[in-house]
């Protein structure tokens, strides 16, 4: 039987037996929805890594620096510099004056139905778009990671699916939170190990390696052979919008990253806002230390695998696969491939679980049925009820688009409304007295469906001649969802928002009255 | 509000017990209609005005401005300096320092280390913010 299959079975049988451990454990919504706002500051720590470093991630950009170089490398940046948004800004007052949701965090002085209606419409958005990019991506890749079995690409994506979905319903955040852990560990010892063979290679030499970077030699599209200096930056960003659309990404990293619902729920499994803010320290250190490390991934495959091999098995997502093959041979290679199998089921199952729980505790309990639960353990059964059917559409759609779509600019999508529509709202929300539900909905409205628009005209839909020349719309939309919220709010007064200002920033800052840990 | 039960049992911790299985109360007072409310449900847990008017929490609020508003400007200044210059000044970020690792490289890799140090220098100052906290909270249960 093919190692890489056992390896992937091996993974599963452990996370169905947490699912299994967690679900006997799970009595009430704080357990399901936040694990009992008991986890320790390390393990959301690993957890919110685990959560956010999804298989675009691993495979992509040790992809892209393979291909592409320093352009690469630059582009990995930004996904730790967010984190400082989350730190400095969100994380904490969230952490006090929330529940379960980003919309807890509005509805507290603002009108509760209108912004959850919004706050509601926003996650799904976010939670669905990124959702369908990690699948359809997931799919292509298990069908080659395992091409020797035969698995195709609908059955992979079904068998992807199902499992996110098990997870979710039956274990709820508790058993998608060891998920994300097993799944960031296995991930930080799979990269630290392949850094150090690739370091190996080059017999422990700095010098050696930093040479081999700059004369990486290739077949070009023409089929002409080229050397290259791969640390020489615009191999990817090139003129005229090359700088610009990088400059639009990195503001949809650094303002999305805080706006992510998948993110932010994370910081409601944890007893206080201290723990909150260990654990985001905790993330970032695993979080860094991983993207640094791409250096030695995308730039290991690049100087010992090489471009043209790469190209020829597989494609620029391959890379670290590839590299782990030439490096420690066919067992390497199946664990590699099982990492990048754990890293997209967590992820998915992150998403599931942010997708229901918005929609049950905001949607349904409080916009549909103005906060009462008419049964006792509604609000978890439409979650787990909502969790299957975010599974079964993204299931459907995925097969639908089939492998060869090109799905990145799903992923610029769902960072885009991150950025333009979740996170002016939170911020102003929490810092400014004037604002109001009028504004929260204009901004969350603007900021959706300016990136939208930007990114149906961009290149990425259009192909040639697009009316927006970049495939980040960040740049035009994040002002246009803060102006939004702006102009919204200078338009009405509400007392009763400007009132309950003093208390949202008691609570915020203090934590006086914050929601407690149920299980001790 | 004449009666508070924070005036009887100064050593009870007051916030709204939350997490029991049929919990979904949204936050803030006014998930019930008034006429539904019990007479606990009614009490406050905080005299939020007079918490917000404090020295010590304007104190609090004005410390945590102090590091955060310049410490965000400061790293987004730095972050977005690479692309920047990456874009518009392409033959100096290609300048070689070390061998062949040139300056584009190393400024890239340096904001790891500017997130990291950032993040050391908030989690310092939080410690500090946090015994302003505590000092307002115990406060609050003390003096009255």
């Amino acid at each position: 039987m093919n190692t890489s299959l056992l390896m992937f079975l091996a993974f599963i049988a452990i996370t169905l037996l947490i699912t299994w451990w967690a679900a006997n454990k799970n009595t009430g919504s704080n357990a399901y929805f936040a694990a009992g706002r008991s986890l320790k500051a390390w393990q959301n720590g690993i957890a919110v890594a685990g959560d956010y470093m999804s298989a675009a991630s691993f495979l992509g950009i040790a992809g892209i620096i393979a291909f592409q170089g320093y352009d690469g490398f630059m582009y990995s940046v930004g996904w730790l510099v967010a984190y400082l948004t989350v730190l400095l800004i969100v994380a904490e007052p969230l952490r006090n004056a929330g529940k379960y949701t980003m919309a807890d965090v509005l509805a507290y002085r603002l009108s509760p139905r209108p912004v959850r209606g919004m706050g509601a419409l926003s996650t799904l958005t976010v939670s669905t778009f990124y959702m369908i990019a990690q699948m359809v991506g997931a799919g292509a890749l298990v069908s080659l990671l395992l091409k020797d079995t035969g698995i195709s690409y609908s059955t992979a994506v079904i068998a992807i699916g199902i499992l996110m979905i098990v997870y979710v319903v039956f274990g709820g955040m508790l058993a998608t939170t060891w998920v994300q852990i097993i799944k960031a560990i296995l991930l930080m010892s799979g990269t630290i190990l392949l850094s150090f063979l690739v370091l190996r290679h080059f017999n422990f030499s700095f010098s050696a390696f930093f040479d081999a970077i700059s004369h990486v030699s290739y077949h070009d599209a023409k089929g002409n052979l080229v050397t290259q200096d791969f640390l020489t930056p615009g191999l990817r960003y090139k003129p005229p919008y090359g700088a610009l659309d990088l400059i639009s990404l990195g503001l949809a990293l650094i303002f999305g990253t805080a706006g992510l619902p998948h993110i932010l729920v994370r910081f409601y499994t944890v007893p206080d806002a201290q723990t909150a803010r260990k654990s985001v320290v905790w993330a970032m250190v695993i979080i860094g230390l991983f993207y640094i490390m791409t250096t030695f991934l995308g730039f290991g495959a690049a100087t010992i695998v090489g471009r043209d091999f790469i190209a020829k098995n597989g494609g620029t997502n391959m890379s670290a696969p590839l590299l782990a093959q030439a490096l420690a041979g066919d067992l390497f290679f199946a664990f590699i491939s099982a990492i990048a199998f754990a890293t997209i089921l967590a992820v998915v199952a992150g998403l599931t679980i942010s997708a229901s729980t918005s929609f049950a505790h905001d949607f349904w309990s409080n916009v549909l049925h103005h906060g009462k639960e008419r049964a006792p353990g509604e609000e978890v059964r439409v979650a787990r009820v909502t969790a299957f059917v975010v599974g079964a559409i993204s299931i459907t759609i995925a097969i639908l688009l089939g492998p060869n779509a090109n799905v990145a600019f799903l992923v610029a999508l769902a960072f885009a409304v991150a950025a333009s529509a979740n996170l002016p709202v939170i911020v102003l929300s929490l810092f400014w007295k004037r604002f109001n539900t009028r504004g929260a909905v204009a901004g969350l409205a603007s900021g959706l469906i300016s990136s939208l628009v930007l990114i149906l005209i961009s290149p990425s839909i259009m192909k040639s001649n697009p009316i927006f020349p970049l495939e980040n719309p960040g740049i035009i939309s994040i002002p246009l969802g803060f102006l939004g919220a702006l102009i919204g709010t200078l338009s009405a007064r509400e007392p009763h928002a400007e009132q309950m200002f003093t208390e949202l920033n008691v609570r915020a800052t203090i934590g006086l009255g914050a929601e407690k840990a149920s299980d001790h | 509000m004449t009666s508070r039960d924070e005036d009887k049992y100064p050593d009870q911790d007051l916030t709204p017990v939350t997490g029991a299985a049929t919990d979904v109360a949204p936050l803030g007072r006014h998930h019930k209609p008034a006429h539904e409310l019990t007479a606990d449900e009614d009490a406050d847990v905080a005299d939020w005005d007079r918490v917000g008017a404090m020295i010590e929490f304007r104190e609090l609020v004005a410390a945590k401005r102090r590091f955060i508003i310049p410490a965000t400007i400061f790293f987004i200044a730095y972050y977005f300096a690479l692309p920047v210059l990456v874009g518009y000044a392409p033959q100096f970020m290609a300048r070689r320092v070390f061998g062949v690792v040139n300056i584009a490289y190393l400024f890239a890799l340096s904001q790891f280390f500017m997130a990291w140090a950032i993040a050391a220098a908030y989690v310092r100052a939080a410690g500090r913010f946090d015994k302003m906290g505590k000092n307002i909270l115990s406060r609050l249960k003390g003096d009255r």
